[in-house]
């Protein structure tokens, strides 16, 4: 069981308030671009074993999107954050490298 | 005009640990825009008849009301008979500016849950943390009533006041009956 904070209305809760809306942070790949390109967009994911950066919607709560790092192994949740964003903001990676001293943003 | 009926004729279930009672009608306006605009924070307070409420939280006065329900919506709540009226004044109030409001008394249902056992009933429906001091008067929350969205507030120590949807408004009622049925205290809040 997760407990998700969503930084939209401020309501912590366990994860079936929520619903996880797979990886985060794809690059989009449209009309005109190659099939290769199009297809690891639509299908490809990284799918990691630890740290990951996700989607989350407050379902039945605020009904906004936001972002989740958690850890796909241990299911400990690093953070929310801004669905306005293309990347991770700082305080989320720090608090990621705070538990894993390892990991690196690849 | 023809009379409005509720969607379950005002069902009661008082045989159990609280008693559930189906609400309204209620005139309820779904009004989103941007909370933090002046004049659309005017004409909302001059439609639900209480002040602006904080984030999560909900005012209410009667069946006069102001919930928060998310950064850009509110739920205004008047009685039945205002609603066409205030949603007009409303709507001419905020033509100017980018925002909406809608009439959706129809589309909803209302419960009240009553007694010393009411947190308990909801405890055992929603992911939400109900102890005393966490859960109080005055605050608001969207959530789930087991499989369905809803949201509840307390408009006094020991009552839940929910909305939900109107098609759901059955499994709602009969749910917390379940929830409420004779037997089943649980007593973590109420020791
Ligand atoms: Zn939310």
């Amino acid at each position: 069981m997760l407990i998700i904070h969503c930084p939209n209305c401020g309501v912590t809760a366990e994860e079936t308030e929520f619903h996880a809306h797979g990886e985060a942070h794809l690059k989009r790949f449209g009309p005109g671009s190659a099939d290769d390109e199009f297809e690891s967009y639509l299908f490809m994911r990284r799918n990691p074993k630890g740290v990951h950066f996700e989607r989350w919607r407050h379902q039945y709560g605020c009904g906004k999107w936001f972002h989740v790092a958690r850890d796909t192994v241990t299911l400990e949740v690093f953070g929310s954050y801004s669905a306005q964003t293309t990347e991770p903001p700082e305080e989320i990676l720090q608090a990621i490298r705070d538990r894993r001293p390892e990991w690196e943003l690849t | 005009m023809s009379e409005p009926v509720t969607a379950l004729m005002g069902a009661e279930d008082k045989v159990g640990i609280a008693t559930i009672t189906e609400g309204g009608p209620l005139g309820m306006i779904t009004l989103r825009g941007d909370l933090s605009d002046k004049a659309l924070k005017k004409a909302a307070v001059a439609a639900g008849g209480v002040t602006m409420p904080e984030q999560g939280h909900c005012n209410n006065e009667g069946e006069k009301g102001i919930a928060w329900m998310s950064p850009d919506e509110l739920l205004i709540m008047c009685p039945y008979v205002e609603v066409h009226d205030r949603l007009a004044d409303l709507q001419a109030k905020l033509a100017k500016g980018h925002a909406l409001a809608v009439n959706v008394s129809d589309a909803r249902a209302t419960f009240l849950v009553t007694g010393p056992r009411a947190r308990e009933v909801m405890g055992k429906l929603s992911p939400v943390d109900l102890h005393p001091d966490r859960f109080q008067p005055g605050m608001f929350r969207r959530t789930r009533l087991a499989q369905i969205p809803a949201a509840f507030w307390m408009p006094e120590e020991e009552t839940f006041q929910i909305v939900c949807f109107r098609s759901v408004a059955r499994y709602a009622f009969d749910v917390l009956k379940v929830a409420a049925q004779p037997g089943s205290e649980v007593g973590y809040f109420t020791s």
